[in-house]
């Protein structure tokens, strides 16, 4: 094989990795687009805060240590423990649950049967609320997220390939950072097991029920606010396994919370209502945005990941508004 | 035995189960009810009728909690009721069907009629992670209960079919199915036959007093036919302009003047 096709290939494998990644912050605002109606705004930052939560209960941090510090004058930083990852992640599971709670019991339940760009406001106003909150609570410097997952190039995937190129030509094998095929295991992982809940538990079946129709739901005595707690809950727990992949690449730090908007072109590629749609379109503009930085980047001065999601997703809203998989936009009339 | 038939009983049949005092609905400045009161006695297809407009689905959704009247008591097995959600309304026993059929398009027959299973579906989530046996007996208890009622509509056929694809009839039927599937104590049937040509309308008129005899459900009808209504009612309420103008068995309706202006048209003071 040539180098070319070997590097092509490169390109295409990370772009999957990247767009699983995409598809992971997708996911969190479908479910609970599809629950709720309500487009989330605040996903990207629940990310943030997961991830900020989970780095100060590892390392023990005190939470509000300088609140409490200026308040009352005390010295108070760390408990001096460093706990292992499992139970932090664990930890972090229990405060995004109570997370949800708290959202429904302080913003949704005012708000049922208000108008979608309503509840979209409200969503505003929790990421800008919850952006100072996690400062607040945990500080707003730039963290280190160590889970002990494994990074750099993937070695034994180097030299699997590097034998693969023609005889004599340049080739040092296929690069992969481990970390990134971790977080598309972990992504497979978490995708297929919201499908086999969503599939085939009482539970999953009435989450469905109500992304299908409110009222018939209420009829048959399924609860709306019970049933959007569970969605939040999951909403944030798909956060945090967002914000703990984001974060051990790239550290902790508000950006974070922006890569919210790359589900943007991901979720109007996908349609809003359709968790394949999430995943596939997180894989197209995953590899898409890799390729064409590849093939046509240098020619155009490079950087075109910034742009080519939204340019692409622009292409969609002209030719095909409701999305490779949604539903077809017919207004009654 | 869930919460509603715990509430129910010890109404008899033929005991007033649902009583409606004096109820007034408006939208804005639309009224949609004014000052209507009427009963259902326990075990009695009850039918409301009246033309287009006449308040008679606002009825329904004053009943099972979806509209809250301006004015007015529902009174339930002898209780006053205030200030209800449509999720606990349907807890105590009240299941219905929609003008508009409103299934979960994208599911299949058999989960349609599950979901209507959930007010006998006790184990919650953290028993069922933590009990698992508990919670898949109950599933299969369910499970076992739903086939009755593919079995009761005939719609074995298309139990893994997604709602959306079935045409209109059986559409109403299934919805019917999720219905009865609560086995509620109150029926409550938006036009379950409009569209229907006049075979689908046997099947389902036949379902229907199938469900008053077998389980002595009590049900309450919508329905436009005269001919069918007249068939299955034991009594029929009659609302125009949504203000109640007759009340009675079907020979009392036949020889209601105003019911007879009110359907031939005669115009308004
Ligand atoms: N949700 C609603 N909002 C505003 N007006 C309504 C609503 N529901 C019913 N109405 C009005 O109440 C009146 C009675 O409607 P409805 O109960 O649907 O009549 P019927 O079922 O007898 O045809 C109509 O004028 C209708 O427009
Ligand atoms: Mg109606």
């Amino acid at each position: 094989m040539s180098p070319e096709i070997l590097y092509t290939a490169e390109v295409i494998l990370n772009g999957l990795m990247a767009g699983v990644m995409y598809a992971l912050v997708a996911l969190g605002f479908v479910l609970i687009f599809k629950a709720s109606g309500i487009f989330n705004y605040a996903q990207g930052v629940m990310a943030l805060f997961a991830a900020m939560t989970l780095v100060g209960i590892q390392n023990g941090q005190v939470p509000f240590s300088h609140l409490i510090n200026a308040v009352f004058g005390t010295q108070l930083h760390h408990f001096g423990w460093h706990l292992p990852a499992i139970v932090a992640i664990l930890l972090t599971v229990v405060v995004m649950i109570i997370f949800a709670i708290l959202v429904e019991r302080l913003v949704l339940k005012h708000l049922v049967n208000q108008e979608p760009i309503i509840l979209f406001m409200a969503t505003i106003g929790l990421a800008y609320f919850m952006e100072g909150f996690g400062d607040l609570m945990w500080g707003s410097e730039i963290k280190v997220l160590d889970v002990g997952l494994p990074k750099g190039a993937s070695l034994a995937l180097e030299e699997y390939t590097v034998g693969w190129a023609t005889e004599g030509s340049q080739y040092y094998g296929m690069y992969v950072d481990k970390l990134d095929m971790v977080a598309a295991l972990v992504a497979i992982a978490l995708v297929i097991t919201l499908s086999l809940f969503s599939q085939y538990t009482k539970t999953g079946r009435a989450l469905r029920a109500v992304a299908d129709d409110h009222q018939a739901a209420l009829s048959v005595g399924i609860s709306l606010r019970k049933i959007w707690v569970i969605t939040w809950c999951i909403a944030g727990v798909v956060a945090m396994v967002a914000g703990v992949m984001w974060g051990s690449k790239s550290g902790v730090q508000f950006s974070l919370s922006l890569i919210a908007l790359k589900a943007l072109p991901v979720l109007i590629l996908g349609g809003f209502t359709s968790i394949p749609g999430a995943i596939i379109g997180g894989l197209i503009i995953g590899v898409g945005e890799k390729l064409f930085e590849y093939s046509i980047g240098p020619m155009i001065g490079g950087a075109t990941e910034n742009w080519f999601a939204y340019v692409l997703a622009l292409f969609f809203l002209v030719f095909r508004p409701q999305g490779l998989f949604g539903d077809k936009i017919i207004e009654r009339v | 035995m869930n919460i509603g038939s715990k509430m129910a009983s010890n109404i008899q049949p033929g005991e007033e189960l649902l009583r409606i005092e004096n109820i007034s609905l408006s939208f804005g400045g639309v009224k949609a009810l004014t000052e209507v009161s009427f009963d259902i006695k326990r075990g009695e297809v009850r039918a409301i009728i009246g033309p287009n407009g006449a308040g008679k689905s606002s009825m329904l959704n004053v009943i099972n909690g979806f509209y809250h009247p301006q004015v007015g008591e529902v009174w339930y097995c002898g209780q006053k009721r205030k200030g209800l959600k449509p999720f606990q309304i349907a807890h105590q026993g009240i299941a219905r069907t929609f003008q508009n059929i409103a299934l979960f398009k994208g599911m299949s027959t058999l989960d349609n009629i599950m979901t209507g299973r959930s007010t006998h579906m006790r184990a919650n989530m953290l028993s069922q992670a933590i009990w698992r046996g508990a919670a898949e007996k109950e599933e299969i208890k369910n499970r076992r209960f739903v086939e009755e009622i593919i079995d009761f509509l005939e719609i074995q056929s298309i139990r893994k079919t997604p709602v959306g694809r079935l045409p209109y009839g059986l559409q109403k039927r299934v919805e019917l199915g999720r219905a009865l599937a609560a086995e509620p104590v109150l029926l409550l049937l938006d036009e379950p036959m409009a569209g229907m040509n006049v075979e689908e309308k046997e099947d389902m008129s036949r379902f229907i007093l199938d469900v008053q005899s077998e389980f002595g459900t009590t049900i309450a009808i919508i329905e436009h036919d005269m001919g069918v209504v007249m068939d299955i009612s034991d009594r029929l309420v009659v609302l125009d302009y949504g203000k109640k103008i007759g009340d009675g068995t079907p020979e009392e309706i036949r020889n209601n003047q105003a019911v007879i202006d009110a359907y031939l048209g005669v115009p308004h003071e």
